[in-house]
């Protein structure tokens, strides 16, 4: 069984049709490239998984149980949207780290929030917290900061503060983690420090999408790509199958461009 | 001699202004909170009567507040309020927190809504949010505008005396009805020296919070 099934997906804004008809599936452990030209639905659709966007149709499912379905979507109460967040996870494009807490606290707040639901949090407290410390530190480690830990955002590198919003990502062990162009807004200088964490989570068989204009990245670390052009999903197969045998005229054209410029 | 004697007189003014600041800053600082919030309101009535009140309120002179607050309750209701200090406090309170909740709203507003989705894909309520990721933030932005608008407070409070709340100005004009002119000079020293208090209070915090940026 799929993973996350995504069906027939719409978002309108106004009259506009940001996102039409879009499905895909995929599988645990399956990385996932989004590609197209900007305004083609892509960080749309992001919004859409992680219920930053409501969807005006379609259903969203993970293991096969239905955790949105547009036509009842009145009904999700905020306490039920963000129960259901919590299976995904968004890096976003300019990192939006909180500007306040340093690198450690960024990637524990959440986590110590959330802990404060438990029913064993009264007993438990000291012990609690300072699992969720470690284990942030232990995420740290993985991007490769453990030495930035006490470093507040404006300390770090472009490339290292979108380490630290992955692992901050990372920390409430998301189902699926979703990147939003987590390169576009970094010197090209600093891309490799982060596509090379994004790759070594692929390597460890993390469920991924990923929106990007990095094609040879896309290229290697994919699973699946889905070519969107104006809302619609143009093209959807293997990277072999989309990069290198495109069948549509539009998915075509648009590498046509990107790698004429390589 | 006479100089010590004016200035324990002057010190007992003083005493019931700091009481006037100090008051509309417990009241006001919170409760312009709640004005803002309402201004900032989705359901439309209860945003569009906010700021028909805030327009009133901003639109009139504090003076003229303080004589309605003091004298209509009594005329129209029957009902006075008992004593002029009170009436002093519940004029400046709504005065000042009209005016906090414009700068509240303004800091509100200013921080990108990118740091309440972040907080929000993270799980957290919108609770939890405010208070743990926008509410530094927001103070950390609002210090200049409040320390202006708190500092205008400190000399407002010699409005109290329109309805005869001896303050500062009114303790030291009891000298110069009797022909003895300075004290009302020497009172600017109070206020001088209080607002420069304020000052380096104000710029402390400032220091404090400049360890991160936003």
């Amino acid at each position: 069984m799929a993973l996350l099934e995504v069906q027939n997906i719409t978002k309108r804004f106004g009259t506009d049709e940001v996102l039409r008809n879009v499905s895909f599936s995929l599988a645990e452990g399956e990385t996932l490239a989004v590609i197209g030209s900007s305004g083609s639905g892509k960080t749309t659709l992001l919004r859409c998984l992680n219920f930053l966007e409501r969807p005006d149709t379609g259903c969203i499912s993970i293991r096969g149980e239905v955790i949105y379905d547009a036509a009842v979507s009145q009904s999700y109460n905020d306490s039920y949207i963000q129960q259901n967040r919590l299976h995904f996870g968004l890096v976003f494009q300019s990192f939006h780290l909180f500007p306040q807490y340093t690198a450690l606290q960024n990637i524990t707040l959440a986590p110590e929030l959330l802990a404060q639901k438990r029913p064993d949090y009264g007993a438990n407290k000291k012990r609690i917290l300072h699992e969720i410390q470690q284990e942030g530190l232990h995420i740290l480690d993985q991007v490769g900061l453990s030495a930035k830990c006490g470093f507040y955002p404006h300390q770090l590198s472009g490339g290292q503060q979108q380490r630290v919003a992955i692992a901050r990502a990372l920390a409430l062990k998301p189902d699926i983690l979703c990147f939003d162009e987590p390169t576009s807004a970094l010197d090209p200088e600093l891309t490799g420090e982060v596509l090379k964490i994004i790759r070594e989570l692929a390597q460890k068989n993390t469920t991924m999408i990923i929106v990007t204009h990095e094609m040879r990245f896309a290229y290697q670390v994919a699973d699946q790509v889905l070519f969107m052009d104006e809302g619609l999903v143009v093209e959807h197969g293997s990277p072999q199958a989309v990069f290198d045998n495109p069948s549509n005229e539009r998915t075509k054209r648009f590498l046509e461009r990107y790698f004429s410029d390589e | 001699m006479i100089f010590w004697g004016v200035t324990l007189n002057l010190l007992s003014g003083f005493e019931t202004t700091l009481l006037i600041f100090g008051l509309t800053l417990l009241f006001a600082l919170p409760l312009g909170l709640l004005v803002a919030f309402g201004a900032m309101s989705k359901f439309k009535p209860l945003r569009s009567i906010v700021k028909i009140f805030v327009w009133i309120i901003r639109g009139s002179p504090l003076m003229l507040q303080i004589i309605i607050v003091y004298y209509v309750p009594g005329f129209m209701f029957g009902a006075p309020i008992t004593t002029r200090f009170v009436a002093v406090i519940i004029a400046f309170v709504i005065n000042y927190a009209c005016y906090f909740s414009e700068i509240y709203r303004g800091g509100i507003e200013s921080i990108a809504h990118s740091q309440s989705e972040a907080g929000q894909v993270l799980g957290m309520t919108k609770g939890q949010i405010f208070f743990r990721v926008v509410l530094l933030q927001v103070i950390k932005r609002i210090i200049p505008p409040m320390s202006n608008e708190i500092i205008t407070l400190v000399k407002d409070t010699a409005l109290a005396r329109v309805i005869m709340v001896v303050e500062l100005i009114m303790e030291a004009e009891r000298f110069s009805n009797s022909g003895m002119i300075w004290p009302l000079f020497y009172t600017m020293v109070f206020y001088l020296l209080f607002v420069g208090i304020l000052t380096l209070l104000f710029g402390f915090i400032e220091k404090k919070l400049n360890y991160f940026r936003a």
